[in-house]
């Protein structure tokens, strides 16, 4: 006998790391609780991440997304070079930016794949449905 | 159908060939639970290569992840291949966790399979959860399987019991010694690990810990668990004491495979998982019958008076024992 699927949709798992050498990780501690409170599963990594590393938790963690915090002037090297790590890898998964990213750095990053851009301004509502709707335009 | 159109057959072909990509599909399978996770169970069962299973608990913060960081390189330096399972509590309120044992256990450990699971809140979920990850993680090769639960809650000490090995961490200074007492930690461990041993008191722990171990000795305990659980003194900031560590775990898997108390425990955890899928459709047909007609029937007896709550039971169990039979 095989029991039915199960019935609730399971919580949403998400990557969370800061690539590179610079700065703190206070930013993402508090997308990390955001997330948690919308009922997501929040894989967190913190400081200090190789894009090699992520792609290595996203695929043992089976996560569904990732969000990148950034605050140097690396965003246009690195978050390309994260899209470009997975899809390497075989994998689809979106890739979500917050920080201080400048208004003309947004198209590029679009045009390099990455799922949604956040200012630091960004409130709960909008991390949360940036990273949704990001999984769900995902094929 | 899985995830993202991809066929479970397929997924299992290349798990079983070594991608880690696959394996983490799979325990993700297996954590949902449902059909798809019974087809996996029947695909892998009798696959295994009987792993053996590690569990790691203690109070929160007690270098749990730490320790299990320099486990996973010290299984690796001796030729192993381990495999973590990191079960963290989810909020019950709003049933999202943030999952951070990997980050402590990525910092002392090399480049090991972890995965993180949440408890997930649903009664019986674990219980169903780990063995099923378990299953996946030996079916692919991994070995040892270390899983980390906190030591508190009745289901995750469960999970650490269900162990071949099971270790119990305390710290320095906390009364962790009684504490484990009460929790029912001391009853479980096969080895005792005093961590932090850096701190000051580390010696006034381990000390309070023979005591017990002498009562248990008096007890009885003792003999059931067949022999008197070593006390291991680490650092596992620094890595001293590890290697002693690793060699009291890899010395109990011994002592386990010179009887066969290895099997023993496997058939326990066996009849674990199988009570917990029993309670799982027990659980999913009563809900149907609630669900129905005759449920809503019987309910509103109850309000009105007409029935107790033993007669409304009788009705839902007779209800439910019916419609499995059509
Ligand atoms: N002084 C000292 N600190 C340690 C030692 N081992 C771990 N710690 C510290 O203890 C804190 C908790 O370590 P973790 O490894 O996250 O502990 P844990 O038991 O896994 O924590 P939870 O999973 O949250 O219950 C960290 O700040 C560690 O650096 C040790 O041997 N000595
Ligand atoms: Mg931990």
């Amino acid at each position: 006998m095989s029991g039915p699927p199960s019935s609730e949709t399971p919580p949403l798992r998400v990557v969370l790391a800061k690539l590179g050498f610079d700065g703190h990780d206070r930013g993402l501690r508090v997308v990390a609780r955001l997330l948690r409170d919308a009922g997501c599963e929040v894989i967190y990594l913190g400081l200090r991440q190789s894009v090699d590393n992520v792609v290595a938790v996203v695929e043992q963690e089976d996560a569904d997304a990732v969000g990148l915090s950034m605050h140097n002037a690396g965003h246009l090297t690195l978050a390309p070079k994260m899209v470009q790590a997975l899809r390497d890898a075989g994998l689809d998964t979106p890739v979500v930016v917050g920080g201080i990213i400048p208004d003309v750095d947004v198209e590029p990053l679009r045009q390099a794949g990455v799922a949604a851009i956040l200012g630091p301004g960004a409130s709960a509502e909008e991390v949360v449905h940036a990273v949704r709707s990001a999984v769900d335009s995902t094929p | 159908m899985t995830q993202r159109g991809l066929d479970l057959d397929d997924i299992v072909e290349r798990a079983l060939g070594g991608q880690r990509r696959a394996v983490g599909r799979l325990l993700s399978v297996a954590e949902r639970g449902g059909a798809e996770a019974d087809r996996l169970t029947a695909a892998l069962h009798g696959r295994s290569a009987r792993a053996h299973i590690v569990g790691i608990t203690g109070p929160p913060g007690s270098g749990k992840s730490t320790l299990v960081g320099r486990l996973t390189a010290a299984a690796a330096a001796s030729g192993a291949n381990p495999a973590v399972l990191a079960v963290d509590p989810s909020s019950p309120l709003t049933g999202g966790a943030i999952l951070g044992d990997r980050i402590r256990i990525d910092r002392t450990g090399g480049d090991v399979f972890v995965r993180s699971i949440a408890t997930r809140g649903h009664a019986g979920g674990l219980a169903v959860a780990v063995p099923g990850a378990i299953r996946v993680l030996d079916a692919t090769g991994f070995d040892p399987i270390i899983i980390e639960t906190v030591g508190v809650g009745q289901v995750e000490v469960d999970i650490a019991a269900m162990a071949d090995t099971t270790v119990v961490v305390a710290n320095p200074g906390t009364g962790d010694a009684v504490q484990a007492n009460k929790a029912g930690l001391l009853e479980i461990a096969d080895i005792f690990v005093v961590n932090k041993a850096d701190l000051p008191e580390a010696e006034a722990l381990r000390l309070d810990l023979e005591r017990m171990l002498d009562l248990s000795h008096v007890t009885g305990h003792e003999a059931y668990r067949g022999r008197r659980a070593p006390i291991v003194l680490t650092e596992s900031l620094s890595g001293t004491g590890i290697d002693e560590l690793w060699t009291e775990i890899i010395d109990h898997r011994s002592l386990l495979d010179a009887s066969n108390a290895r099997q023993l425990r496997q058939l326990l955890r066996l009849r674990a998982e199988v009570e917990a899928l029993v309670a799982g459709r027990i659980h999913r047909l009563t809900r149907a019958v609630f669900d129905s007609s005759a449920g809503e029937r019987a309910l509103a007896d109850l309000a009105s008076g007409r029935i107790d709550p033993v007669a409304a039971a009788e009705i839902i169990l007779d209800e439910g024992t019916a419609s499995l039979g059509s």
